[in-house]
């Protein structure tokens, strides 16, 4: 009785049903996956034709808080040129457009109207109003989503011309 | 051979059985009905040759554009579908392809009288008047002629034939009284996609409401489509898409009078609404079946192997 | 605590922690099986391929199926057959799994009759084993009300119904069953809870005890043979394969299955992408409706044969008939007085009485399914007149087979 071509064929046959089990592992795979509707969902549009100066919009995109807010001439006039390079400009006005969520462990930052900036309540990080960060913890700024600018209406979830530019400027984390 | 020969008893009770429980039992319970491949034989057959030119004239002559749209001609009644069903019932089909999708002899029936070629004069009679009237003449002396050049001209402002997809019949021919949540079709149209959600229920109520106004005119809400490809199979959808009456006798839902291509098409949606993995599943189950090929091959030399020196 | 030396290998080191090389002789490489034997003994192997199946199917259909009355219909219909990566076939394994397994229970069950695979030392692997039958039956039906469609609702309506137990009008059992006066969300969530985990718990246990109450009365053979396993297990072990009556379960035993197994898998996969109608019947693709009876209810095909048995007779005869099938099948090992562990072929009348068996339980599941009309009800009662006849005379003919 040879040992070697006994184990032969049990291990061809193991192969092959190895095979089927890649193909099975596969499928089950793919059912993980976010549905085709979840992932169409991911886009939002946000009219900004009726925001008012200095008051902080919250929208949802994606399940996630996004900030918006308009700014008004004085806070324009006071920037620097990195708070200058995060300004989406709609029609002539400023505004702040990031995702809500602190930088640090993911809270959500509030928004101080007297002060303009943005105080995160669970370990005191701090953002100014063009979403920078200012005081620790956070070490980054608040992310800017992916949009698009249509006239008077932003999309976020699509990426466009100010959005692609701003991403080779380094801007976007 | 002795195990063949068990083998072959148990397939054999097995097939027995299935015949019996599936086949058999289902055409018993069903009784087969005959397609007459949309010749629509109770019908008159068309005569006159139309004149598509002089159809203009008589289809405005006519008065259609009181009750129905023809957005290609950019004619709209002014009423919202919601209102038109409060009114009517229903709401009245938009005609602008009407000449593509039915077949002519069935337009030209259902023009002179709109309740017998849709088969509804079990309903519609002497007590109740069917909503739309039907045309007594736009004032020449040969009706049939008038209404051939109707047809004609509904015809000639129509896509062609082989341009009407799937969607474009179903939505013409079915889409004013079935809803198909499954691609998002109401009988107000598609769902568009709401930011707010009080927005997506004005919506919704406004198809209920309408959906209101088309159980009063039928007697029941027309049911929603979306499994219908997989409830009923694709013979009974075509008769009963043909003439109602043959499989649900005294059904209030009229002949639609659509032409064997369009009905096709109209199953084609119902494919995609409610089975749209059909291809995917018979692509895989060729490459599992080509697998299970080798998986059984193998398994067999495997045997064969172990058991050289048991036998 | 126990003196452990320095294992000189991974299986070492598992062996000395856990035994698992007595594990291996016990149950694998010395659990011997008569070699006289055909395929339908790999009926079991099977069935827990099967089982399997249905196990991991089930694991992702449970991803995405909602429990709720409004949405349970359109996450299985809409979610998992069109979203759902490879959702369609999950759902279509799961549903044929679900119906073919009871063609493989029943040549299963039908096989140990034949061969008197319940008598003699192996009433419990029999017992068990009807045990396990109405439990994948309980598994069936509650798997079944879960799309909410028309036929889960009205045979969960009918079935519940029966709890009324006819003239006695216990209507509040019904309606305890049922959680609500109707089939409705507390009978769907309840039914959901007992597919997903208690019966499947239950299932479980119950293979693990019709396993272990195998053991030791050993695998039967296909000429009821009374083998001397440890005579015979020495000529294997000896090096004498070929003269022994018995093999090993690994890899002898196993080998043979796994082609079984295989041939099994080609008709599988065939039904499961090419001929699935008669395990997700079309009145069930209509959402539930309490407002609207379909025109032709009927149970899954495993059930017909049982259904049957209550629909002849008037109201509390047809429950105690349908009673009666449920239990008789268990008490099989008891009923058979003969003392022969033969093929049915070499035991005289009970050779009749098989194929009489067989073909009045196929004559019921054929009416079961057909609308109890005309010839078709005539039929259907004679039918189970004769499955309770049958059971009547088995002690009878049994007794005074001769002893073998």
């Amino acid at each position: 009785m040879n040992q070697t071509r006994r184990g032969f064929m049990g291990k061809a046959f193991g192969a092959v049903a190895g095979v089927g089990a890649v193909g099975a592992l596969y499928a089950m795979k793919r059912s993980w996956d976010p549905l085709p509707s979840v992932k169409a969902a991911g886009f939002t549009t946000v009219d900004l034709s009726s925001c008012a100066e200095n008051k902080l919009i919250v929208e949802k995109w994606r399940g996630k808080p996004i900030f918006v807010l308009r700014k008004s001439a004085e806070m324009v006039a006071s920037q620097n040129e990195a708070q200058n390079a995060r300004d989406i400009i709609v029609e002539g006005s400023h505004y702040m457009i990031a995702i809500g969520l602190c930088t640090h462990l993911g809270c959500i930052p509030a928004y101080r109207a007297d002060k303009s900036d943005f105080k995160c309540a669970c370990h005191g990080g701090e953002f100014d109003s063009s979403g920078i960060n200012t005081v620790l913890p956070p070490e980054k700024p608040l992310l800017i989503p992916p949009f698009k600018v249509t006239g008077a209406t932003v999309v976020l979830g699509e990426e466009g011309e100010v959005y692609k530019k701003m991403k080779e400027s380094g801007l976007i984390a | 051979m002795k195990e063949f020969l068990i083998l072959a008893v148990v397939v054999f009770f097995s097939l027995v059985t299935y015949w019996l429980v599936e086949p058999f039992a289902h055409g018993q319970m069903h009784a087969h009905v005959e397609s007459e491949h949309f010749a629509y034989a109770d019908l008159p057959a068309l005569e006159k040759k139309g004149d598509a030119t002089k159809g203009a004239d008589t289809f405005m002559a006519g008065g259609c554009i009181g009750c129905h749209n023809v957005k290609v001609l950019g004619m709209e009644t002014g009423m919202s579908a919601k209102d038109s069903a409060a009114a009517y019932g229903v709401n009245p089909p938009d005609l602008s392809n009407a000449g593509a999708i039915y077949d002519a002899k069935f337009l030209a029936a259902l023009i002179k009288n709109p309740a017998h070629a849709t088969v509804v004069e079990h309903k519609f009679n002497d007590t109740r008047m069917h909503p739309m009237p039907g045309f007594y003449g736009a004032g020449g002396d040969d009706i049939d002629q008038e209404i051939a050049d109707i047809v004609a001209y509904m015809q000639s402002i129509a896509v062609k034939p082989d341009e009407v997809t799937a969607e474009m019949a179903f939505k013409d021919a079915c889409g004013r009284c079935h809803a198909v949540r499954y691609t998002k079709w109401t009988q107000l149209g598609e769902m568009p996609n709401y930011k707010y959600k009080k927005d997506e229920l004005r919506f919704q109520a406004d198809v209920l409401d309408y959906q209101d106004a088309v159980k009063g005119y039928m007697g029941k809400l027309p049911p929603d489509l979306s499994m219908y490809i997989r409830s009923r199979n694709e013979h009974f959808l075509s008769t009963f898409i043909e003439n109602p009456q043959s499989q649900l006798h005294g059904t209030a839902m009229p002949r639609t009078g659509v032409t064997a291509e369009s009905a096709e098409k109209v199953i084609e949606y119902l494919e995609f609404a409610g089975d749209p993995k059909a291809e995917m599943r018979n692509e895989v189950g060729k490459n599992v079946m080509i697998f299970m090929i080798f998986f059984v091959l193998f398994a067999y030399l495997w045997k064969r192997q172990v058991w050289k020196d048991l036998h | 605590m126990a003196h452990f030396e320095k294992a000189n290998s991974l299986g070492e080191w598992f062996d000395q922690r856990l035994g698992v090389k007595t594990l291996e002789r016990v149950l694998a490489k010395e659990y011997w099986i008569p070699k006289d034997i055909n395929f339908l003994w790999a009926m079991g192997m099977v069935l827990a391929i099967t089982f399997g199946i249905l196990l991991i199917s089930g694991i992702f259909l449970l991803m995405y199926y909602q429990p709720n009355v409004d949405l349970a219909f359109d996450s299985v219909n809409y979610t998992i057959m069109q979203e759902v990566g490879f959702g369609w076939l999950w759902r279509h394994v799961h549903a044929v799994a679900a119906s073919v397994v009871f063609l493989i229970i029943y040549i299963h069950m039908f096989t140990g009759i034949y061969y008197g695979s319940y008598k003699k030392g192996r009433e419990l692997i029999w017992i068990s084993g009807m045990l396990l039958f109405v439990a994948f039956s309980a598994e069936a039906f509650s798997g079944y009300m879960l799309p909410w469609g028309q036929m889960s609702y009205w045979a969960g309506m009918v079935i519940t119904n029966l709890f009324s137990a006819g003239s006695l009008e216990l209507n509040g059992v019904v309606e305890w069953i049922r959680g609500d006066y109707v089939p409705a969300q507390a009978f769907l969530t309840r039914f959901f809870m007992l597919h997903v985990l208690l019966i499947p718990v239950a299932i479980m246990a119950l293979i693990g005890f019709h396993f272990g109450a195998l053991r030791l009365p050993h695998v039967n053979n296909q000429n009821g043979t009374d083998i001397d396993f440890e005579e015979e297990a020495e000529k294997y072990k000896s090096g004498n394969k070929a003269a022994s009556k018995v093999i090993a379960f690994a890899n002898d035993f196993m080998s043979k299955d796994m082609f079984v197994v295989a041939v099994y898998l080609v008709f599988f996969f065939y039904l499961v992408f090419w001929n699935f109608g008669f395990a997700m019947d079309p009145v069930n693709f209509d959402p539930a409706d309490g407002l609207v009876t379909p025109a032709h209810i009927y149970p899954e095909w495993y059930f017909l044969w049982s259904y049957e048995i209550l629909r002849p007779f008037s109201k509390d005869v047809g429950l105690i008939a349908f009673a009666f099938a449920q239990v008789i099948f268990v008490l099989l090992p008891f009923l058979d007085r003969s003392p022969n562990t033969v093929p049915a072929n070499r035991r005289g009348l009970f050779k009749f009485w098989f194929w009489a068996m067989l073909v009045d339980m196929i004559v019921l599941t054929a009416m079961g399914k057909l609308p109890p009309e005309g010839i078709f009800s005539t039929i259907g009662f004679v039918a189970a007149v004769t499955f309770i006849g049958l059971w009547l005379i088995l002690p009878i003919i049994t007794k005074f087979e001769k002893k073998l």
